[in-house]
C-alpha cells in the first residue's frame, strides 16, 4: 500500500480513539472515563450560595467580649459600662493605677485587633485583616462544613466548592423525589448549634408573662420547645457548654417506646464539665437546644458522667438521622443563603434529553443524506469524517470527565455544521479545479491548497470567541463553548486532514470517466489524461 | 449533483448601494425596536423566580392564575402556558434567600386546589448574580470582537477586519431587534446564541474575504468591485450550501429541541440568515467603499515579495559563503 501517508494513518488512530474512548461514556458502563450528564439532562439541584459573614463578624465580636470579660475579672481590674457597640468592644477604666496593667494585658493577649484608646475609655474592634480573614474562614468552614453533611447524607457524587471569592456552589445531581430535596435543603441550612443550658429555676414559674427583655435583664433568655412551640423555657444566656466539645453523634433508639433518638458523645473536656455541672445542680433541670429550640430539658437526678447524653424529640428515624450528620459535621459559623437555583424534575431531564437527541439525528441525518446526494462519494468522504469528528468530541469530552449540558449538546449541533461547511468549501474547490480542466491529482492537492487558508482563518476566529466565552461564561455557557472548542480542533483533524487522507488513498482508483459518481459533478469534464 | 454552476461574474456591487440602505433600515428598526420596546431580560439577568409546573391533563391556567394572584407574595406574577397545553410557567420577580422550603414548597401548597401536578423546574436566581452575568455576558462580547479584530489585521489587512466587525455589528444588532421585537426572555442560553452569531457571522465573512484577498492576487481587473464580484460569485454556491445545511440543522433543533432551547434556536435562525446576507451585501460593499485600492495592494504584495526574493537570494549567497 503505498498509498498509506500519514493523514491516513492519523485519521485511522484519531477514529480508533474517537470510538474507545467514547464507549463508556455511550454505554454508560461503571467502568472507564465517561461524559456526565448535567443537572438539566438527568434532574437535580443546583445552587449558588453566599454566607452572611457580617453574622460571622457579630459572633466573632461577641466572641472578644467574652473573653475580654474573662481576662479583666482575673486580672482583678475596676472597670465599667463593658458592652458591644456595633462592631466594636467598650469599657471604661475606673482606676487610673491599672492603665499599665491593662494595657500589658491587652498587648499579650489582644494584639490582632485594633484598639483605641481616649483617656481611659477603650474600644477594641477588628482589624480589617482580621475582619477580612474572620470573612474568609466563615466561607472556608461552610464549604467544608455543607460538603461533609451532603457527603454523609449519601446521594450520588454531590459537588460542593467555593465559587469566587464568595460563593459557594452545590449541585446534587440524580435528586428523585421532593422529599429527598426538601431533606438535602434543610441540612444545608441547619446551624447545628448545639447547646447545654440551665433552667433558671427561680423565675421559671414566671416565664409565660416575662418579657423578652425582663428575661435578658436577669441574664435569661426564652426559649421555645421544639415540639410544642406554647411551651416556653427561662434559661441561663450563658451556656454550660456548646457543640464544639462534641466528638459523636448518632441515631439510636429509646428501649421502651422504641422511639428514634440522637445520641451524641463529648470529648473529656466537656464531659468533665457536663460531670461538674450535673453534680452540683441535682434537682434542677437542664435543656439541650438546638438552633435556638429546647429538645429535652429533664431532670438531673444524679451526677451524670462519662459524657454521653440523648436527646428525644417527636422526630422520624430520617430527621434523627439528618440531625446527627448535622451535628457531627459540626455548626456553621454563620448562616447560608440562596443567590441562585435551580431545581430539575428527573422527568423533565428525560424530556430534554429525548428533545435534543431528536433535533441532534434529524439533523444529522439530513445533512448525511444532503452529503451524498450532492456530492456523490466526495459526500460520503465527508460523511466518515462527520461521524469521526463526532466520536472525537465524545472522547475527548469522556477523557475530561465533561460535564454535557443542553446548550452543550447544541455546541455540537452547531460544529457539526462547521465541519459540514470544512467539506462543502474543499468539495467546491475541488469542483472548480475540474471543471477548469486540471487533472484529478492536482484538483485534488490544489483543492485542499486553495480552501485550506478559508477554513483555517474562520476556524481560528470561532475558537477566539468559543476561548473567550469559556473564561467569562458561567455553568451552561462554559458547556456550549466547550464542545464548540473541542469540536472545531477535532473538525480539524476529520475534516481536513482525514479526507484529504482518504482522496490520496482511493486516488489510484478514481474513475475519471465517472466524475459524476465520485464528485457529484452534473457535466462529465474533460480530463486531461483520461483514457 | 450541481445547481450552481455560474459562467459570469454576477454583478453584486452595482446594486451595493441599494443593499446599504436596506441594512440600514433594518438597523434603525432594530435600534427603534431595542430602545422603544427594550429587551425582556430573563431570570439569569434580572433576577427572579421560574417555576415549571406539569398537570395530568390540560392545565387549569384561568384557575392557577386567580389562585396565585390571591397570594400577596406571588404580586406581579405571570402565568404563561409552556410549550404542550399542561404545562405552565409562573413568574415572577421575587428571589427567596432562605435556603430551605422556598418556592417549590409554597407553590406545592398554593396549587394544591387546582389539580394533580408536579413541578419540573424551578429556577431562581437573586439580584446580585444577574448583575454580576451580565457584566461578564459583555466582557466576552467586547474580548471576542477585540480579538477577532486583532486576528484578522494580522491575516488581512485593517479595512478587512473594520469591515467584517461592521458586518458583525450588522448582525448582532438586528438579532437583538429581532429578541425585542418577539420579546423573547434574555437568558444565559440566548447570550451563547448572540456569541454563536459572533462566529457564524465571522465565518462566513471571513470565507469571503479569503476569496477576495486570492481574488486580488489572480484577477487581473484593477476595479476592486470586478475583484469582489468575480469572488462572490465563485464562493456562491458554498454560501449558499452552508447556510442552508445550517439553516436546516437549527431548524430542526427550533421545531424538536424542546421548549427550553427555543429562544436559543430561534436566535440562532435569524443569526443564519443576516449572518449569510451580511458577509455578501455588508461586509464586501464595505471593504470597497473604505478605498480599497487593489493596485496599492499589488504592488505593496510585489514589493513585499520582492524584497522577500532579496533576502532569500541573500541568505543563498550567505549561505554558499559567497558574501
Amino acid at each position: 500500500m503505498g498509498n498509506l501517508n500519514y493523514r491516513v494513518v492519523l485519521f485511522f488512530f484519531a477514529f480508533v480513539f474517537g470510538v474507545v474512548f467514547s464507549i463508556p461514556s455511550l454505554t454508560q458502563s461503571d467502568e472507564g472515563k465517561k461524559i456526565t450528564l448535567g443537572l438539566d439532562l438527568q434532574g437535580g439541584l443546583h445552587m449558588l450560595l453566599s454566607v452572611k459573614t457580617e453574622m460571622a463578624l457579630e459572633s466573632k465580636v461577641k466572641s472578644i467580649g467574652t473573653s475580654l470579660k474573662y481576662n479583666l475579672d482575673n486580672d482583678d481590674i475596676v472597670y465599667d459600662a463593658l458592652k458591644i457597640d456595633g462592631d466594636k468592644v467598650v469599657f471604661e477604666l475606673l482606676d487610673e493605677d491599672d492603665v499599665k496593667s491593662i494595657d500589658e494585658m491587652l498587648a499579650e493577649n489582644f494584639a490582632e485587633n485594633k484598639i483605641v484608646k481616649k483617656g481611659m475609655l477603650y474600644e477594641l474592634s477588628l482589624t480589617e485583616e482580621l475582619a477580612k480573614k474572620t470573612e474568609q474562614d466563615a466561607i472556608e468552614q461552610a464549604v467544608e462544613t455543607i460538603r461533609n453533611r451532603l457527603n454523609m447524607f449519601g446521594l450520588a457524587e454531590p459537588t460542593v466548592a467555593k465559587q469566587g471569592a464568595e460563593r459557594i456552589l452545590v449541585e446534587v445531581p440524580g435528586i428523585k423525589t421532593q422529599e429527598d430535596e426538601d431533606r438535602i435543603k434543610a441540612l444545608i441550612a441547619k446551624a447545628a448549634h448545639l447547646q447545654m443550658m440551665a433552667v433558671d429555676e427561680d423565675r421559671a414559674n414566671r416565664v409565660y408573662s416575662m418579657s423578652d427583655e425582663e428575661a435578658k435583664s436577669y441574664g435569661d433568655v426564652i426559649l421555645p420547645d421544639v415540639e410544642n412551640k406554647e411551651t416556653k423555657y427561662l434559661l441561663y444566656s450563658v451556656p454550660i457548654l456548646d457543640g464544639s466539645m462534641l466528638t459523636d453523634a448518632k441515631v439510636g433508639y429509646e428501649e421502651k417506646s422504641n422511639r428514634p433518638m440522637v445520641t451524641f458523645s463529648l470529648n473529656g473536656q466537656g464531659a468533665k464539665i457536663f460531670g461538674d455541672f450535673t453534680e452540683k445542680s441535682v434537682g434542677k433541670r437542664m435543656a439541650v437546644v438546638l438552633d435556638g429550640e429546647v429538645y429535652t430539658a429533664p431532670n438531673i437526678v444524679q451526677r451524670i458522667g462519662g459524657g454521653n447524653v440523648q436527646i428525644t424529640g417527636a422526630f422520624t428515624p430520617q430527621e434523627a438521622n439528618d440531625i446527627s450528620i448535622a451535628l457531627r459535621s459540626g455548626a456553621l459559623l454563620a448562616p447560608v443563603q440562596v443567590e441562585s437555583q435551580r431545581s430539575i424534575g428527573p422527568s423533565l431531564g428525560a424530556d430534554n434529553i429525548k428533545a435534543s437527541l431528536i433535533a441532534l439525528i434529524i439533523g444529522f441525518l439530513a445533512v448525511i443524506i444532503f452529503m451524498v446526494l450532492y456530492y456523490g462519494v466526495a459526500g460520503l468522504i465527508s460523511n466518515v469524517a462527520l461521524v469521526a469528528n463526532l466520536f472525537l468530541i465524545l472522547a475527548v469530552m469522556s477523557m475530561f470527565e465533561a460535564t454535557l449540558t443542553l446548550p452543550g449538546m447544541a455546541g455540537i449541533v452547531l460544529t457539526v455544521g462547521m465541519a459540514v461547511d470544512a467539506n462543502v468549501i474543499i468539495n467546491e474547490r475541488i469542483r472548480e479545479l475540474l471543471h477548469s480542466g486540471s487533472s484529478l491529482t492536482k484538483s485534488i492537492e490544489q483543492g485542499y491548497n486553495n480552501a485550506f487558508t478559508a477554513i483555517w482563518d474562520a476556524n481560528i476566529t470561532t475558537l477566539i470567541a468559543a476561548v473567550v466565552l469559556f473564561a467569562y461564561g458561567t455553568g451552561p455557557i462554559k458547556g456550549f463553548s466547550l464542545t464548540i472548542s473541542i469540536g472545531i480542533l477535532a473538525s480539524m483533524l476529520t475534516a481536513i486532514l482525514g479526507t484529504h487522507g482518504i482522496y490520496q488513498l482511493l486516488l489510484p482508483k478514481i474513475n475519471k470517466k465517472k466524475l459524476g459518481f465520485w464528485f457529484g459533478i452534473r457535466q462529465e469534464v474533460k480530463q486531461k489524461g483520461a483514457k | 449533483m450541481e445547481i450552481f454552476k455560474y459562467k459570469q461574474a454576477i454583478d453584486f456591487m452595482s446594486n451595493a448601494k441599494k443593499f446599504g440602505i436596506f441594512s440600514i433600515i433594518l438597523i434603525v428598526t432594530a435600534l427603534t425596536l431595542l430602545f422603544t420596546k427594550g429587551l425582556n431580560y430573563g431570570i439569569d439577568f434580572a433576577g427572579g423566580t421560574i417555576i415549571q409546573v406539569q398537570y395530568e391533563g390540560v392545565a387549569p391556567i384561568d384557575k392557577v392564575r386567580e389562585v396565585v394572584s390571591k397570594d400577596p407574595k406571588y404580586a406581579g406574577a405571570t402565568i404563561t402556558k409552556f410549550g404542550s397545553d399542561s404545562e405552565i410557567v409562573i413568574r415572577t420577580k421575587q428571589a427567596s434567600k432562605s435556603v430551605k422550603g422556598g418556592a417549590k414548597v409554597e407553590v406545592q401548597k398554593l396549587l394544591a386546589s387546582t389539580g394533580t401536578f408536579e413541578i419540573r423546574r424551578v429556577d431562581l436566581v437573586g439580584p446580585s448574580v444577574g448583575e454580576e452575568l451580565k457584566t461578564k455576558g459583555i466582557m466576552a462580547m467586547v474580548l471576542s470582537i477585540i480579538g477577532i479584530l486583532i486576528y484578522l489585521s494580522f491575516r488581512f489587512e485593517w479595512r478587512f477586519a473594520v469591515a467584517s466587525v461592521a458586518a458583525l455589528v450588522h448582525d448582532v444588532t438586528i438579532a437583538m431587534g429581532m429578541l425585542a421585537l418577539f420579546q423573547v426572555d434574555i437568558n444565559l442560553p440566548i447570550l451563547a446564541a448572540i456569541l454563536t452569531i459572533l462566529g457564524y457571522s465571522l465565518n462566513d465573512t471571513v470565507i469571503v474575504f479569503d476569496r477576495i484577498r486570492e481574488g486580488i492576487r489572480t484577477i487581473k481587473s484593477p476595479s476592486m468591485a470586478d475583484v469582489i464580484n468575480q469572488s462572490v460569485t465563485r464562493t456562491l454556491s458554498r454560501t449558499t450550501l452552508t447556510s442552508l445545511t445550517t439553516f436546516f440543522v437549527v431548524l430542526t433543533l427550533f421545531l424538536f429541541g424542546g421548549e427550553i432551547i427555543h429562544g436559543f434556536s430561534f436566535t440562532l435562525l435569524v443569526g443564519v440568515v443576516v449572518g449569510t446576507y451580511s458577509s455578501i451585501f455588508v461586509a464586501s460593499p464595505i471593504l470597497m467603499w473604505l478605498n480599497f485600492s487593489v493596485v496599492d495592494f499589488r504592488e505593496k504584495e510585489a514589493a513585499a515579495a520582492k524584497r522577500q526574493k532579496e533576502r532569500d537570494k541573500q541568505r543563498a549567497q550567505f549561505e554558499q559563503g559567497t558574501i
